[in-house]
C-alpha cells in the first residue's frame, strides 16, 4: 500500500488576517515497507503534512491517494482511510479517557464496528507490541500509569486499528531517557518484524539517523531535502543553513575530515565512526 | 465562525478611546446603553447611532467591523423579532390572516427591541475591542472594590476572569487536537442522532477535563511560587488614573444622554 | 549553620515523602548550591528530582532534615515569601506558568504580590524582558509565542524579582531544540553576567554537561554527584540509572573497550576531534 502525494498546497484561515500558507506543492510518495524520519524545525510544515495522511486535514489544492483511494472524493469513505493510516499525535496520553486501560485500546477497534471476540484479539495484540502485560495491567485505570505507560498505552490504541502505515509524531517527547529508548525500540520492532510502513516526526537527529531508511527535511512548507539518511547527512551545510543540526557521528566526521583524516564520505551512525576513527588510530594496541 | 465574534476581541491601539480609563469605558458604556433603552422613537436611534459611529471613529475601529459583529446574533435578532410580533398586543391592524394579526405596535415594538439589542451588542464591542481584557478585569476589579468591605470577592472575581481569558486559547487548541486524535481513532463527531452525539462527546472531554485540571494544578503551583497570596497588599503593574480624555469621554456621553431626554420629550 | 556567604541553598539530611505516600519521594539528601553555581540535578523520571527542587523554595516542607535558602529556613512560614523571592522557579509546562493575557503583565505579577511600587515594577519588567532578549514581545499575548519564547518569559517573571538562584524544573522537557537552546543560552549568560546561580532539573545529558557540577538522583537519594566530566565517564553507572551519556562519551566508551586508548572523559565533539589527532600523532 502506497500513499501518493501530488503538488499539495495547505493554507490555515484562508482569508482571515492570520492566514498561513504551511504547504507549498508537496509531492511525495510513500511506499509500503519504508521507515520515514521527517524532520525540519517547528512551523515548517511537517505536523500539518502528517495530518493530511489520514484525511484530519484536506489539501487546499493537490491531491492525496492512500491505497489507491483519493482523499479530496467525497466518496472516500474517511474511516477506511483511517483503518490503513494510523496516527500517534505528539502527547498521545493526553487523548486517554476510558475507566480501564483495555478499555481505551478497545476504543478505535469499537469504531471499527468490530466483534467482541476480534477487539479482545487486538487489544491483548496491541498490548503485547508496546510491552504491556495484558494480565496485570487490562483492567488498570489508565490515569494510574507512569508517564510512560500512558503513552504506551496511547500508541497501542492506535495500534489496535491495525494500520499498514503508521504516523507517529514525536513519539518521545517529553521522556525520559529510558522511556525514549522504550518507544524507539517498539517501533523499530513494528517495522522490522510486522513490516508496518513507518513516518516518524523528530527533532532529534541520532534518533533519526539510527532508525529511518528515508529521511524528507521540510522547510518553510516544502519538501527540502528527500533521500537516504547518507545523502541527506552529507549535506550538513544545508541542514544547519535552515536551522537543522546533523547527528554528531556526522559532525565528528567533518571535523576529522577538516583536519586532513581520511575518513569514508556519508558517515552517519556511531558504529561507523567508530569503526573510521580505529582505522586511523589503530585498533586494539594500547598507546601506553 | 470564531472569526465572527467582535465580542471580547481587543484591537490594540493609541486612539484617545484605547487611552481612556477602563473604569470610565465601564461606566460610560453602561450609561450608553442605558441612554438606548430610553429612546423610543426612530430619531432617537438615529441620535444613538451617530453617536456610536463617531465613537468607532474616534477609537480608529471601522464601523462595518462593529456592524460584522453581529451576525453571529442574527437568530437571536430574529427570534426575538417574530416573538415581538406575535405577542405584542396592539389596536393598529395592517395585516389578518386567520389567527394572526399583526398591529402597528407590535411592529414598532419588534423593530424597537432589535435595535436596543444591536445596540447594546455594539456598545459593548466599542469597549472590548478598545479595551484590553487584562485593562477590562482591571477595571472592574476596581470599580467593585467598595463592594469588598461587604465581603464580595473582587480580587477574586477579576484573578478568574483573567485566568479564563489566559487559557481560552489554550483550551480551544487542545480541543482541536483531541478532537483529532479521537478521529484517528476513528471517532465520529458529526453523524448519528442528539444522544449519539452526545455520546461521542465524552472522549472528547474527559481528556479535555483531566487536562484542565492537571493545568490548573500546574498553574496553583506556578502563582504560588511566584509569592501569589490573594488581593491583599497587591500593587499593580498599571495605576488607573483618570485624565482629561476620561473627561472628554464623560461629557460626550452625558450630552448623548441629554439629547436622548430632550429629544425624548419633544418628539413624545 | 552553613556559611550564607558561600551558599545560596544548603540541603541537610532531607527527607520528603507525599502526603499518604507509603514511600519518601526524597530520602536523606545533603546538598548545596553555592553562590554563582550552574547546578544540574540528573534522574530518570520519579527518581525525585523535582521532589527535590520544589523543596528549594518552600512549594514542599521538608518531611525530616532542613533547606536553608540565603540562610533562611523554609519550615519557617513568615520567610516564605521572601525564600520564593530568592528562589526563583521555572516550571516544565510553558502553558500552564503565565498567568497574565499580557506578556509584560505576566512579568510583573510576581512584583505585584509582593507590593512593589508600580514605578519600580516598570523599571524592572524592562530590565529583565531585556535579560531574556523579549523586549519585543513585552505588549504580546502568550499563547502566540513560541515554547522557547513562553519560557524566557517565565524566566523574566522570576528574573524581575532579582532572585539569588533560579531552579528550572525541566523547562526545556517541552521544548523543540531550537527553543531548548533559547533557554540554556538564557540561563547561562544570566549566570555568567549577573552571576544568578542556577539549578537545572533535566534529563537532557547535553544539558547537564555544560554545568558547573552535576548532582545524580535515584529513588529519592543522591546516586552519584560530581563535576560532569567526572559523573559521566562512569558509563555504565550512568546507564544502570536510567540515562544516557552524551554520545560522545559513549564514543569513547566503546573505543576504550575496543582497546583504543581515548580518554574516558571525552563530552564534546571538539574533544573527540582532539583526542584522535593526539593518538594518531603517536603512531
Amino acid at each position: 500500500m502506497s500513499i501518493v502525494i501530488e503538488n499539495l498546497n495547505y493554507t490555515y484561515m484562508a482569508g482571515g488576517p492570520y492566514e498561513t500558507q504551511a504547504l507549498r506543492e508537496v509531492s511525495l510518495t510513500i511506499e509500503d515497507g519504508e521507515f520515514v524520519g521527517l524532520i525540519g524545525h517547528t512551523g515548517s510544515g511537517k505536523s500539518t503534512l502528517v495530518q493530511h495522511l489520514n484525511g484530519l486535514l484536506m489539501p487546499t489544492s493537490g491531491r492525496i491517494m492512500v491505497d489507491g483511494l483519493d482523499l479530496a472524493d467525497k466518496n472516500t469513505d474517511r474511516r477506511a482511510i483511517r483503518r490503513r493510516v494510523g496516527l500517534v499525535f505528539q502527547y498521545p496520553e493526553n487523548q486517554l479517557f476510558e475507566e480501564t486501560v483495555e478499555k481505551d485500546i478497545a476504543f478505535g477497534p469499537k469504531n471499527l464496528g468490530l466483534d467482541d471476540k476480534e477487539i479482545d484479539r487486538r487489544v491483548r495484540d496491541a498490548m503485547r507490541r508496546v510491552a504491556l502485560d495484558y494480565d496485570t495491567l487490562h483492567e488498570r485505570s489508565v490515569f494510574e500509569l507512569s508517564g510512560g505507560q500512558m503513552r504506551r498505552v496511547a500508541i497501542a490504541g492506535v495500534l489496535a486499528m491495525e494500520p499498514q502505515v503508521l504516523v507517529l509524531d514525536e513519539p518521545c517527547a517529553g521522556l525520559d531517557p529510558r522511556g525514549r529508548e522504550e518507544i524507539l525500540s517498539l517501533i523499530r520492532n513494528l517495522h522490522s518484524e510486522c513490516g508496518t510502513t513507518i513516518v516518524m516526526v523528530s527533532h532529534s537527529m541520532d534518533d533519526v539517523a539510527s532508525l529511518a531508511e528515508r529521511v524528507i527535511v521540510m522547510n518553510k512548507g516544502q519538501v527540502f531535502m528527500d533521500g537516504v539518511p547518507r545523502d541527506v547527512f552529507s549535506r550538513g551545510e544545508e541542514l544547519r543553513a535552515i536551522g537543522l543540526d546533523v547527528p554528531q557521528a556526522v559532525q565528528l566526521a567533518e571535523k576529522l575530515r577538516a583536519r586532513g583524516f581520511a575518513v569514508p564520505e556519508g558517515i552517519y551512525r556511531v558504529e561507523e565512526i567508530k569503526a573510521a576513527i580505529e582505522a586511523i588510530v589503530g585498533k586494539g594496541e594500547k598507546h601506553a | 465562525m470564531l472569526n465572527d465574534i467582535t465580542l471580547g476581541q481587543y484591537f490594540p491601539g493609541n486612539s484617545p478611546v484605547h487611552r481612556m480609563d477602563p473604569r470610565m469605558k465601564l461606566i460610560l458604556t453602561i450609561a450608553y446603553i442605558v441612554g438606548v433603552f430610553m429612546v423610543s422613537n426612530l430619531p432617537g436611534y438615529a441620535i444613538a447611532l451617530a453617536f456610536l459611529y463617531l465613537v468607532a471613529r474616534v477609537s480608529g475601529i471601522r464601523f462595518a467591523y462593529l456592524v460584522r459583529g453581529i451576525k453571529p446574533l442574527r437568530f437571536i435578532l430574529i427570534f426575538t423579532f417574530v416573538l415581538n410580533l406575535f405577542f405584542v398586543e396592539g389596536e393598529t391592524v395592517l395585516v389578518s390572516l386567520g389567527f394572526f394579526t399583526l398591529t402597528l405596535e407590535a411592529l414598532r415594538n419588534a423593530c424597537f427591541f432589535a435595535a436596543r439589542l444591536v445596540f447594546l451588542v455594539m456598545g459593548t464591542s466599542v469597549l472590548t475591542l478598545t479595551t484590553s481584557p487584562i485593562q477590562l478585569t482591571d477595571g472592574l476589579e476596581r470599580l467593585m472594590k467598595p463592594l469588598q468591605r461587604f465581603r464580595f470577592p473582587a480580587h477574586e472575581l477579576a484573578m478568574m476572569m483573567t485566568i479564563a481569558l489566559r487559557f481560552i486559547p489554550t483550551l480551544l487548541e487542545e480541543t482541536d487536537k483531541i478532537k483529532k486524535a479521537q478521529m484517528a481513532r476513528g471517532a465520529d463527531f458529526e453523524s448519528g442522532n442528539l444522544i449519539a452525539r452526545a455520546k461521542a462527546m465524552i472522549p472528547l472531554l474527559v481528556p479535555l477535563f483531566v487536562s484542565a485540571f492537571r493545568r490548573a494544578n500546574d498553574l496553583a503551583m506556578a502563582m504560588e511560587a511566584r509569592c501569589y497570596r490573594g488581593g491583599d497588599h497587591r500593587t499593580r503593574l498599571r495605576e488607573l488614573r483618570y485624565t482629561k480624555l476620561d473627561l472628554y469621554g464623560l461629557l460626550a456621553t452625558a450630552a448623548f444622554i441629554a439629547i436622548i431626554i430632550v429629544e425624548g420629550k419633544l418628539l413624545g | 549553620m552553613a556559611n550564607m556567604d558561600e551558599n545560596r541553598i544548603v540541603a541537610s539530611h532531607l527527607s520528603y515523602a507525599y502526603p499518604e505516600a507509603e514511600r519518601s519521594a526524597v530520602k536523606d539528601v545533603s546538598m548545596r548550591v553555592k553562590k554563582g553555581e550552574f547546578l544540574a540535578i540528573l534522574g530518570h523520571n520519579g527518581s525525585g528530582k523535582s521532589t527535590l527542587a520544589k523543596l528549594f523554595n518552600a512549594l514542599y516542607v521538608p518531611s525530616e532534615g532542613t533547606v536553608w535558602v540565603c540562610g533562611l529556613d523554609t519550615k519557617e512560614d513568615e520567610h516564605v515569601f521572601e525564600i520564593r523571592q530568592h528562589a526563583g522557579m521555572v516550571f516544565q509546562n510553558p502553558d500552564n506558568q503565565i498567568v497574565a493575557t499580557v506578556v509584560e503583565e505576566d512579568v510583573a505579577f510576581g512584583l505585584e504580590n509582593n507590593g512593589v511600587e508600580p514605578a519600580l515594577i516598570r523599571v524592572r519588567i524592562d530590565e529583565a524582558l531585556r535579560a531574556v532578549n523579549m523586549s519585543d514581545h513585552a505588549l504580546k499575548a502568550p499563547h502566540l509565542l513560541s515554547g522557547g519564547q513562553k519560557q524566557r518569559v517565565a524566566i523574566a517573571g522570576v528574573l524581575a524579582m532579582k532572585p539569588d538562584v533560579i531552579i528550572l524544573d525541566e523547562s526545556t522537557a517541552m521544548l523543540d531544540p531550537s527553543g531548548r537552546q533559547e533557554v540554556m543560552n538564557t540561563v547561562h549568560r544570566l549566570n555568567d553576567e549577573e552571576g544568578i546561580s542556577v539549578v537545572i532539573i533535566t534529563h537532557y545529558m547535553g544539558e547537564a554537561a555544560t554545568a558547573d557540577y552535576v548532582v545524580v538522583m535515584d529513588e529519592g537519594r543522591i546516586a552519584m554527584s560530581g563535576t560532569p566530566r567526572e559523573v559521566f565517564t562512569r558509563v555504565d553507572e550512568v546507564r544502570r540509572l536510567g540515562l544516557d551519556v552524551p554520545p560522545m562519551t559513549d564514543l569513547a566508551h566503546m573505543l576504550r573497550a575496543d582497546g583504543v586508548s581515548v580518554r574516558a572523559d571525552v563530552l564534546t565533539v571538539d574533544e573527540m576531534v582532539e583526542e584522535v589527532c593526539r593518538l594518531s600523532s603517536k603512531i
